[in-house]
């Protein structure tokens, strides 16, 4: 009998993701995929994947899974109580379900998204190559709901080398994001203008964009760009787009392939895996870098 | 030429004008499916009316600029460049909505759009609206209309329109402002199929009327 996951209580939102489609932006479909790539890859490789199998990835808590066989799993990003078979259990580390044993993921404290991986990857059908769900264009699976049984598919070849990782974990209050000049920082007068001020991150954030409001006076485009407008260009992760409203949109995962405000400025890869764990309300503050941080 | 950042793993390179994006995006296309340093970090290249966005998580952007600058000095946008994609016909019925405001707005007869719109290949330019929507350009210059002043709620899926120098199809229902001039059951976008784009950058089309 092939393993399973079977899900008895989703919260806020429970998706499939995997590392996402990319090679089809120019045909209109995004790569979406997990929104923080770093804790997904990291709870994919602790249940000894290198490749890039389908995982959840849990909006502030609220799981239960059950096991139906043995199922090895581990769990990163946001951290919450997290309970296997009645006790509490590590974050970032190797777990074993037995058959029937119960996996409960609660709120986290901080961040937002946790991921789920599991050994031998969530085997549902594929769309376009990837088992990731794109909220924005509505490709890949459909929402994990509880009563889903999601079969785990065969364990890879290669084996977990570490049964623990040490990792910070998202961490509460103000957050700084490092951003690297956009394809328009001239419109704004450089990147300077964008990191003098505080940010709040907006209610109507999701796996499209983080809103953030400034807390100050907006930034304003320089008089010589007041009134341009920008044909539609490609967008990337991370992307922080200025639209004349004064609140700026990070991109992450789902977000559009082409947009027609001007990106200021980019995040590094890292601190877009950041801006994917920050929660409404929290306090941004982006800092200029020239080389980022490997 | 302008090569722009655009983060850790990609580079913007803004052109003077469509037809040097889409000659510049032939010549990126053949480099990164040749391969080899460079390219072989480019998994995206996404061509806008005055951009080309190249995209990978391994892409390297200093080097890729370098490249980019090299091949662009040798492009050569004319008339005459190159398409790398094949020749799709689309049998459209010309049954469309706003045909005749598109016939009043040029000055020909509502047969002479027909003819127009039919008489000479389009190519595809690029995507990037919805999965599968291509923008098409290159067609007869007297169709140039202006969108509608109020766009429609729900355009049906397959429905062919105009807006500015471009023609294109609705993959599927949304809102949209295109004037439209006829209808199509030619399907743009399947999933399941492999291209799941009917139309796909580089690539021409030629739209052919049937009845309905």
């Amino acid at each position: 009998m092939t393993s399973a996951l079977e899900v008895v209580r989703t919260g806020a939102q429970v998706l499939l993701e995997d590392a996402g489609r990319p090679g089809l932006a120019a045909v209109g479909v995004g790569r979406s995929g997990a929104a923080d790539r770093g804790a997904y890859r990291l709870a994919c490789r602790l249940v000894g994947h290198r490749d890039d199998p389908a995982a959840l990835e849990v909006l502030l808590g609220g799981l239960v899974v059950r096991a139906r066989g043995r199922v090895l799993v581990a769990v990163t990003g946001a951290v919450g109580p997290l309970v296997v078979g009645g006790r509490p259990a590590p974050h970032a580390a190797v777990l074993e379900l037995r058959d029937g044993a119960e996996l409960a993921l609660g709120a986290p404290t901080a961040g937002l998204r946790s991921y789920l991986a599991v050994r031998g990857g969530l085997d549902v059908p594929a769309a376009l190559g990837s088992r990731s769900t794109d909220v924005l264009s509505g490709i890949g699976p459909a929402p994990v709901r509880p009563g889903d049984v999601l079969p785990v598919g065969p364990a890879p070849a290669t084996f977990p080398h570490v049964d623990h990782a040490v990792v910070p974990p998202p961490a509460p209050g103000e957050v700084v994001l490092d951003v690297l000049p956009g394809p328009r920082a001239s419109w704004v007068g450089g990147l300077a203008s964008m990191t003098r001020g505080g940010w709040v991150v907006g209610p109507d954030s999701d796996r499209v964009g983080v809103r953030l409001r400034p807390v100050d006076a907006p930034v304003e485009r320089l008089p010589e760009h007041a009134g341009d407008e920008l044909p539609s260009e490609g967008m990337v992760r991370g992307a922080v787009q200025l639209p004349p409203g004064g609140e700026a949109v990070v991109f992450l995962a789902d977000h559009p392939v082409t947009g027609g405000y001007p990106v200021v400025a980019v995040l590094t890869e890292a601190s877009a895996d950041r801006a994917a764990q920050l929660r409404p309300g929290q306090a941004v503050r982006l800092r200029a870098v020239t080389t980022p941080a490997r | 030429m302008r090569i722009l950042p655009a983060g850790e793993h990609a580079v913007l390179v803004e052109a003077p004008g469509l037809a040097e994006v889409l000659a510049l995006a032939v010549a990126v296309r053949a480099a990164v499916a040749r391969g080899g340093a460079p390219w072989s970090g480019v998994t995206d290249v996404v061509p806008a009316a005055r951009t080309l966005l190249l995209v990978g998580d391994r892409l390297d952007p200093a080097p890729v600029a370098d490249a980019v600058r090299r091949l662009a000095a040798v492009v050569h946008a004319d008339a005459s460049t190159p398409t790398d994609g094949d020749l799709v016909e689309v049998p459209v019925r010309y049954d469309g909505p706003d045909l005749d405001d598109v016939a009043r707005l040029t000055g020909l007869t509502a047969g002479e759009v027909v003819a127009a719109h039919t008489g000479t290949p389009w190519r595809v330019a690029f995507g990037g609206f919805a999965p599968g929507f291509a923008y098409l350009v290159g067609g007869d210059p007297r169709l140039r209309v202006p969108r509608r002043d109020a766009p429609r709620p729900s355009v049906p899926a397959g429905s062919v329109g105009l807006a500015g120098e471009f023609s294109g199809v609705y993959p599927r229902a949304s809102p949209g402002g295109w004037r439209l001039v006829g209808t199509t059951d030619v399907v743009l976008w399947d999933a399941e199929r492999e291209p799941p784009a009917l139309l796909r950058p580089g690539g021409l089309v030629r739209f052919v009327a049937v009845d309905g």
